[in-house]
């Protein structure tokens, strides 16, 4: 393969190997944080840093085809999507009455109930 | 070869986010969840059909993230609103600050 070749490809399996594990550290992420507030920082690593470096891999190893153009349709929309709903669940959380537990303890802060069962 | 480790960590990723998915605490971390699992259920179809060198099912990933993005905001709002359809203007109860 010509050199070119070589760069795209060492290029393009670094890219998709750091998405992976973007992807893998915000699923952990999700999982061992103590808080939702925290859990959605977690969410949004997978949304934003996974996705991207994926979808940018792919690109790469899919050349300048239709393929690549469906795979940037795909990663401008996630890219929109991806923050928003963030923003919704946060929304309708904080809306809802839970508090992040760092606020809690805080002296001023009016209701102390972070984790409480909110079944809404 | 690379494909099968993205594959790989993709799932793993899944699975750790179902189980957040079952222990969550609050509504609000299974929405989080599932729109994490949605997330991933696209790169997944990305993955995959570059793996089996058949990357037509793209469109699918495009549709299933159009698709998750409507089911979040639709369960948020039927849980904020008790209705999905018909939302008369409800005053906000007095416990919102904003």
């Amino acid at each position: 393969m010509s050199n070119l070749d070589t760069l795209l490809q060492i290029l393009s399996w670094t890219l998709i190997i750091s998405g992976s594990f973007f992807v893998v550290v915000g699923a952990i992420g999700m999982l061992r944080f103590p808080d939702f507030w925290a859990r959605l920082h977690a969410a949004s690593v997978t949304e934003s840093g996974g996705v991207i470096l994926l979808l940018a891999g792919m690109c790469i190893q899919a050349g300048l085809t239709l393929i690549t153009v469906k795979l940037m349709i795909i990663g401008l929309f996630l890219f929109i999507t991806g923050p928003t709903s963030t923003h919704a669940v946060a929304n309708a959380a904080l809306v809802s009455g839970l508090r992040p537990k760092s606020l809690a303890t805080h002296p001023n802060s009016a209701e102390i109930e972070s984790e409480k069962e909110i079944d809404a | 070869m690379i494909y099968t480790i993205a594959i790989l960590a993709i799932l793993i990723a899944m699975a750790l986010v179902l189980i957040r998915l079952i222990k969550g605490p609050t509504l609000y971390d299974r929405v989080l969840a599932v729109n994490s699992f949605g997330t991933h259920t696209v790169l997944l179809i990305g993955v995959v059909g570059f793996w089996n060198g058949r990357p037509d099912f793209l469109d699918i990933a495009l549709l299933y993230a159009l698709i998750n993005f409507v089911g979040t905001i639709a369960i948020l709002k039927f849980f904020r609103y008790r209705a999905i359809g018909d939302v008369m203007w409800s005053p906000p109860q007095q416990d919102e600050e904003r």
